[in-house]
């Protein structure tokens, strides 16, 4: 019987392995001495290497985030963690206007290779105010790279290239991912720089991009039209948002001219948006066989109401539904 | 030991010459020569504003010369200080190196952040300065972060963080002085309190012209000085300083005026509240003529000694200046290259 792992099985093992092995890593954030706020991500790891190191701390996002930017300059590679991506909006300042400028504006001669882990925690009627992802805000920054991986082989391997990184990392992990199971594979350390969109799938019909959880979507939904609709998928998972790399993605599109971009944020001014604009703009529109569709949450704050998530959630069948429209 | 507040905010008190015993006179004149270095470079960045050479915001700190010396006088190199809008005296303190800070705020390569900075944002790690930003606040964490780091290196080293009376209004302090407190961090708070933010006199935005209030109700170890008395905040940081390199953080409020407005050259003397007569004599509590005239008095430095030091820091500001102005733009590829690491 093969040996399976699980996405938060990987994060807890990437923490081991630089725990391990990066004497300059340590982690702080709130909850990190409960089992309440990470799920399985962080189990025993205070035991087993200290709280030194596995810091639990005052509820001060801010100053926190800002001591691990602080820190990073002083030659750490720490890491903060935020158990929700709705808390961490009180440190934004210390990620967009300080970490990710830091290099930049002192020449070179500084810089702040901080690690800031936001854990998206959604669904459930937790409502507006726990559900929020943002990533494309941070996406939109020159200086900050963003990681949101979707297999449980990328939750681990990326986690240890983020922290391992000479710049600043938005690593952005989803709850509905961590009981996601695979094939376990050995510790793989890659370089973050050398990190591009991976290929899943390989079809000729649509080209079709998701982000952390819509990738799970996605690869449900690419095997549901491939067997009822005989609609073959090229089916790209981002992993890094920024920079974005899209020349993969821009050669599959003019293969199967049609794309279709799955993000589980908002519409305006979204990563769909991104990866759209950056492909049409590059590419001879005569290859396009239809328009480019993003499929993104609607325009609405979360809701509590049960009946109200059921539509404001991106499902597996809405994906299926968009790629048959598109190659219609 | 704490002076009284009410004594502290009046220029007419602590006008006269400082206490300078027990101190070596290579130490004085090395005071001296520091806080004359930072007040000639500061008033050559201000003619250059003027003139309209410089573009970049400037915000000076004549008058404020003192603290930055005196703090710098106890540090390391291995220190980590970080500063705000208002550094140019913090960095100079620590390297005297004004040819580094006159090209940076001209935005040529040779500048201590290759042009990238300006005078807001200025570095000189091999120093102990580990950077200034001018968002309100933003390296007081950075600073409390920079002391968890060396708790972690376990070598005594401390964190330094230089903020004013208005950071003190920045959520951000609080958070920061209550995690230095419950984690022992050895961070020396550097509160440098000159009534004012931007126009607006502390009075008009605080209920308390004390910031100390804030350490005590964090457990923190305070001390409310005369920010003009190089000398006596010399003696009662280096009282301290062995406590804070064992893990203690401490506050250290420093009272005193600038000179100049809040940003470029002006005196800025009716810009929302008047403040012309209260400049007029918070000049007299100048803290380089206070060492001075205590210096002479004790027969340690001449008017001779006096005007040849102020000679050969003029020439050394010409030269420096002068060659700033020469020097070499960045490259245009610059605008990219230090974005990421690769």
């Amino acid at each position: 019987m093969k040996k399976t792992t699980t996405y938060a099985a990987g994060i807890l093992e990437a923490y081991e392995y630089l725990l391990s092995n990066h004497k300059e890593f340590f982690i702080i954030g709130q909850g990190l001495w409960s089992p309440w706020y990470v799920g399985a991500t962080m189990t025993d790891l205070d035991k087993k290497f200290g709280k030194e190191r596995v810091i639990d701390c005052p509820i001060s996002e801010l100053a926190t985030t800002g001591a691990t930017v602080g820190a990073a300059i002083c030659g750490y590679k720490p890491m903060i963690v935020h158990p929700r991506v709705d808390f961490m909006l009180l440190a934004v300042d210390q990620i967009v206007t300080q970490a990710a400028k830091w290099r930049h504006m002192f020449g070179g001669n500084s810089s702040a290779p901080a690690t800031f882990r936001a854990i998206i925690n959604r669904g459930g009627e937790q409502g507006a105010q726990h559900s929020q992802s943002l990533h494309s805000w941070f996406a939109h920054i020159p200086g900050l790279k963003v990681v949101m991986p979707y297999t449980a082989k990328d939750a681990r391997d990326l986690m240890i290239s983020s922290v391992l990184s000479e710049d600043p990392v938005m690593f952005i992990d989803d709850r509905w991912l961590y009981e996601k199971e695979e094939e376990y594979t050995e510790i793989e350390i890659i370089d973050l720089n050398n990190v591009k969109p991976q290929k899943l799938r390989n079809g000729n019909d649509v080209t079709i991009v998701g982000l952390s959880y819509t990738s799970f979507l996605c690869e449900k939904a690419c095997q549901s039209v491939e067997i009822s609709n005989k609609i073959t998928t090229d089916f790209f998972d981002i992993r890094v948002l920024n920079p974005l790399k899209i020349d993969d993605i821009l050669e599959s599109v003019k293969k199967t001219g049609r794309l279709l971009v799955v993000d589980g944020d908002w519409e305006s001014c979204g990563m769909a948006s991104e990866i759209i604009t950056s492909v049409i703009e590059k590419i001879d529109i005569s290859l396009l066989k239809s328009s480019p569709i993003r499929l993104t949450l609607p325009n609405s704050p979360a809701p509590t109401s049960k009946v109200l998530e059921q539509k404001y959630y991106i499902k597996e069948s809405d994906i299926v539904d968009a790629l048959v429209q598109i190659t219609i | 030991m704490n002076q009284e507040v009410s004594e502290l905010i009046d220029p007419l008190k602590f006008r006269g010459k400082i206490d300078i015993n027990d101190i070596e006179k290579s130490m004085l004149i090395d005071m001296l020569r520091k806080m004359i270095l930072i007040r000639k470079a500061e008033e050559k960045l201000s003619e250059h504003v003027e003139s309209g050479k410089i573009k970049c915001p400037c915000h000076l700190g004549i008058g404020q010369e003192a603290i930055g010396v005196a703090v710098a006088l106890i540090m390391r190199k291995t220190d980590r200080a970080f500063g705000a809008h208002r550094s140019h005296a913090h960095f100079l303190a620590l390297n005297e190196n004004t040819y580094s800070l006159f090209a940076e705020v001209l935005g040529k390569y040779d500048g201590c952040s290759h042009g990238m900075g300006g005078s807001m944002h200025i570095v000189d790690n091999e120093n102990g300065f580990r950077g200034s930003v001018p968002i309100v606040g933003a390296t007081i964490p950075i600073a409390t972060g920079a002391g968890l780091a060396a708790k972690m290196d376990k070598t005594g080293d401390i964190a330094i963080s230089y903020f004013g009376d208005g950071s003190c209004e920045e959520g951000v302090l609080h958070e920061s002085l209550n995690m230095a407190s419950i984690m022992n961090l050895p961070v020396l708070y550097v509160c440098e309190n000159n009534l004012f933010a931007s126009h607006l006199h502390i009075d008009l935005r605080q209920p308390s012209n004390s910031t100390s209030r804030f350490a005590k109700a964090n457990q923190i170890k305070s001390l409310t000085v005369d920010g003009n008395d190089v000398v006596g905040m010399y003696k009662l940081l280096k009282n301290e300083i062995s406590e804070i390199r064992n893990n203690k953080p401490f506050y250290f409020e420093a009272y005193t005026y600038r000179w100049k407005g809040h940003v470029g050259h002006r005196d800025d003397i009716d810009v929302g509240v008047k403040r012309g007569d209260q400049l007029n004599e918070w000049k007299e509590r100048d803290p380089i003529k206070r060492l001075f005239v205590a210096m002479k008095d004790q027969g340690i430095y001449s008017d001779q000694d006096y005007e040849s030091l102020l000679s050969e820091i003029d020439q050394k500001i010409t030269a420096d200046w002068n060659k700033a102005e020469m020097a070499e733009f960045p490259n245009e590829d610059f605008l990219f290259n230090p974005v990421y690491s690769n």
